[in-house]
């Protein structure tokens, strides 16, 4: 038997040598993440911090910090941000009802809500284009109730609703993860001692999901801030974000003013990250960081 | 047992079963009030499942449950006048030990120095006074099992539900926690229902013990009842060690066994009737093979510390006997019972599936006591 008499999962003792199988294993992963991660990330750092000459300059960091810059960071925030609760409000109730399903339903449901993201990212956007234009799949619906055009394309809705659709998933896979391993003595306990079923949910199943949704707010705000082909597409570019910036540094060839808008981006996310997992470990008694 | 106003629940033919399997059939089971009563049992035998429809977890396909005479088949749990200790405890893991106490409380709106008195005398009760602020991960088992039993008693429920508490501590800790649980229920004066497949934890703690097996009651009495006076082969090999062999009733106060005529103290059955014989290992006294009502060659002999566990084969049929004199192995022996150290049981669908210790090894012992604790 291997469960032990606390009841805690075992673990290897600590400061037995790996094996060669283990050290070996790891090698393509090791090799990987220095190759494509850790060697382009200094690359960005350089590049931020030179010239076109590369030679030492701080141009490029206090370029960023300028108001037209200033500006498009704080909607990228704002659109994001928008665009995470939203995701929170639909992903958290989607991912708890699926939970309580028969584990079959929850097996196609979790399916179906998997299934837009095999589908190539651009052509989810272009459909939405179809759904939304003037003379789109909805206006024309709304037509025949008598409910006049309206104006969606091109909106801040519009590249709201293109995060949310495009990120949903990665909001209520996590969530609806942490419930189905839920511990379902918890459940019972807090009802034996006085619970009905709204405070079983406010008390124990609330509490016990934080680090789901934790994860879901930075893996759809992650995404959500940088993006630049939601905002160009169903925005039509007159919501102009970072991502756009970044992109359009890049085409221009300024790989260095492109560098740092990233690098800063990037601060900006890690310190949002670490910040939000000091609270959630607090609160929820673990996060994504031991 | 007396159907007066004194019984606080009330069990009535309950049926249940899960995935098609029937796992309680027919349960009739009265608790009194202020009892210390026992569901004990092995793996499977459908006691947890008992114990979960007292608490409102399950709800029985028929039979109905009682509450002070009050039907609550449909009351769910956090209306019923019963707390649970769970089996690992399910303490929140988000909430430190002073929370977790409170929890019951604060949602009857108990707070501010009332909740906190409160919660300080449930933690002295349990013995953990200054682990108000602790997190649950920090606490040991046994430290876990006592902020458990102090969340559930301070809503001071009639009747304690506890399903295996100590099943996962160590011997030590649950030995200590045997005698403060039993200090605490007296101190409380509620009834407590436990379930566990630890016979001697049964023994020592209960006043009334349902052995269950199978689904179905097998008897209920006085820890004393259940040990001296065991209703089948089921009960006498579970509650401790049994020697069970067939015998024959000659008459009353007359059992024949092992091809010997023993006098006994029992009585009421028919003459000749096949009769399931119990002696328990302790209750033989080992002498020369001359004074011996009964001889046997030694076939085993185990060092226990305050005894020897020697088993004896006589004619065929293995015997278990405690004795505090060495013997050696292979040596021819003379056994001595008193008619009160026979016990004489009526035949049952239990008959011949326990009592003989020809496979009986001390390894295979000790695997069987390690068992998981209880089905879901």
């Amino acid at each position: 038997m291997t469960v032990n008499r606390t009841g805690q999962e075992k673990r290897a003792p600590r400061g037995v040598a790996r094996s060669f199988l283990q050290r070996f294993a790891a090698a393509p992963h090791v090799v990987w993440s220095v190759l494509f991660i850790i060697v382009p990330l200094l690359f960005v750092v350089y590049y931020s911090f030179t010239d076109r000459e590369f030679a030492f300059t701080l141009d490029n960091i206090k370029g960023v910090f300028t108001a037209r810059y200033m500006t498009i960071l704080l909607r990228s925030l704002k659109l994001a941000l928008i665009a995470t609760v939203v995701c929170l409000l639909v992903g958290y109730p989607a991912a708890y009802f699926i939970s309580r399903l028969s584990p079959r339903r929850q097996k196609m449901l979790i399916m179906l809500i998997m299934l837009p993201m095999w589908m190539n990212f651009l052509i989810r956007t272009y459909a939405w284009m179809v759904l939304l234009q003037d003379e789109g799949i909805i206006n024309g619906v709304l037509e025949q109730f008598g409910i006049g055009k309206l104006r969606m394309m091109y909106t801040e809705g519009a590249v709201v609703l293109g995060m949310v659709y495009d990120y949903l998933p990665y909001m209520i896979l996590p969530i609806y993860s942490v419930m189905t391993k839920l511990d379902i003595r918890l459940v019972e306990a807090a009802s034996d001692l006085g619970c009905n079923s709204f405070g079983v949910f406010r008390k124990v199943i609330v509490p016990q999901s934080m680090p789901g949704v934790v994860s879901g707010l930075m893996m759809v705000f992650v995404p959500s801030v940088s993006t630049f082909y939601i905002s160009q597409k169903l925005g039509g570019g007159k919501f102009y974000l970072i991502g756009d910036a970044i992109e359009t540094q890049f085409n221009a060839n300024n790989l260095h003013m492109a560098a740092s808008l990233s690098l800063i981006l990037m601060i900006l996310l890690l310190v949002g990250m670490f910040v939000m997992n000091r609270f959630s470990a607090d609160d929820a008694g673990g996060g994504l960081i031991p | 047992m007396n159907n007066g106003a004194d019984k606080i629940i009330r069990l009535e033919k309950i049926v249940k079963s899960f995935d098609g399997e029937q796992v309680l059939k027919s349960i009739d089971l009265e608790i009194g009030d202020r009892e210390f009563v026992t569901l004990l049992g092995p793996s499977g035998c459908g006691k947890t499942t008992t114990l979960r429809i007292i608490g409102g977890f399950e709800s029985p396909d028929s039979g109905n449950v009682y509450f002070g005479g009050k039907l609550v088949n449909h009351v769910p749990p956090y209306k019923r006048p019963v707390n649970t200790v769970f089996q690992k405890y399910a303490l929140f893991p988000h909430l430190n030990v002073f929370e977790n106490i409170a929890f019951g409380p604060r949602l009857r709106k108990v707070s501010g120095p009332g909740l906190t008195a409160k919660v300080q005398e449930m933690l002295e009760l349990v013995n953990l006074r200054g682990f108000e602020k602790r997190s649950i991960s920090t606490l040991s088992g046994g430290q876990q099992q006592r902020v458990a039993i102090a969340r559930a008693l301070i809503n001071e429920p009639r009747v304690l539900l506890l399903d295996e508490p100590l099943g996962a501590l160590d011997l030590k800790l649950r030995k200590d926690m045997q005698v403060e649980l039993k200090n605490i229920q007296q101190r409380m004066g509620i009834t407590f229902v436990y379930v566990t497949h630890d016979q001697e934890e049964a023994l020592s703690m209960s006043d009334i013990v349902v052995v269950m097996d199978n689904g179905q009651i097998q008897q209920i009495g006085t820890p004393q009842d259940i040990y001296n006076e065991p209703k089948n082969a089921f009960v006498a090999d579970f509650i401790g060690e049994s020697n069970i062999v067939d015998g024959a009733m000659i008459d009353d106060y007359f059992v024949a066994f092992s091809g010997k005529r023993f006098r006994c103290l029992d009585s009421g059955f028919a003459k000749n009737e096949p009769v399931d014989v119990v002696v328990r290992p302790e209750d033989v006294d080992v002498v020369s093979p001359e004074r011996g009502m009964l001889t046997g060659v030694v076939t085993g002999v185990t060092f226990k510390g305050v005894h020897f566990e020697i088993i004896v084969d006589i004619g065929g049929f293995k015997w278990m006997i405690q004795t505090t004199d060495y013997v050696e192995n292979g040596a021819t022996i003379g056994l001595y019972i008193e008619p009160d150290a026979i016990h004489v049981m009526k035949k049952s669908e239990f008959s011949g599936m326990f009592g003989d210790y020809s496979s009986f090894s001390d390894e295979l012992e000790h695997l069987s006591d390690v068992e998981e604790p209880e089905e879901g």
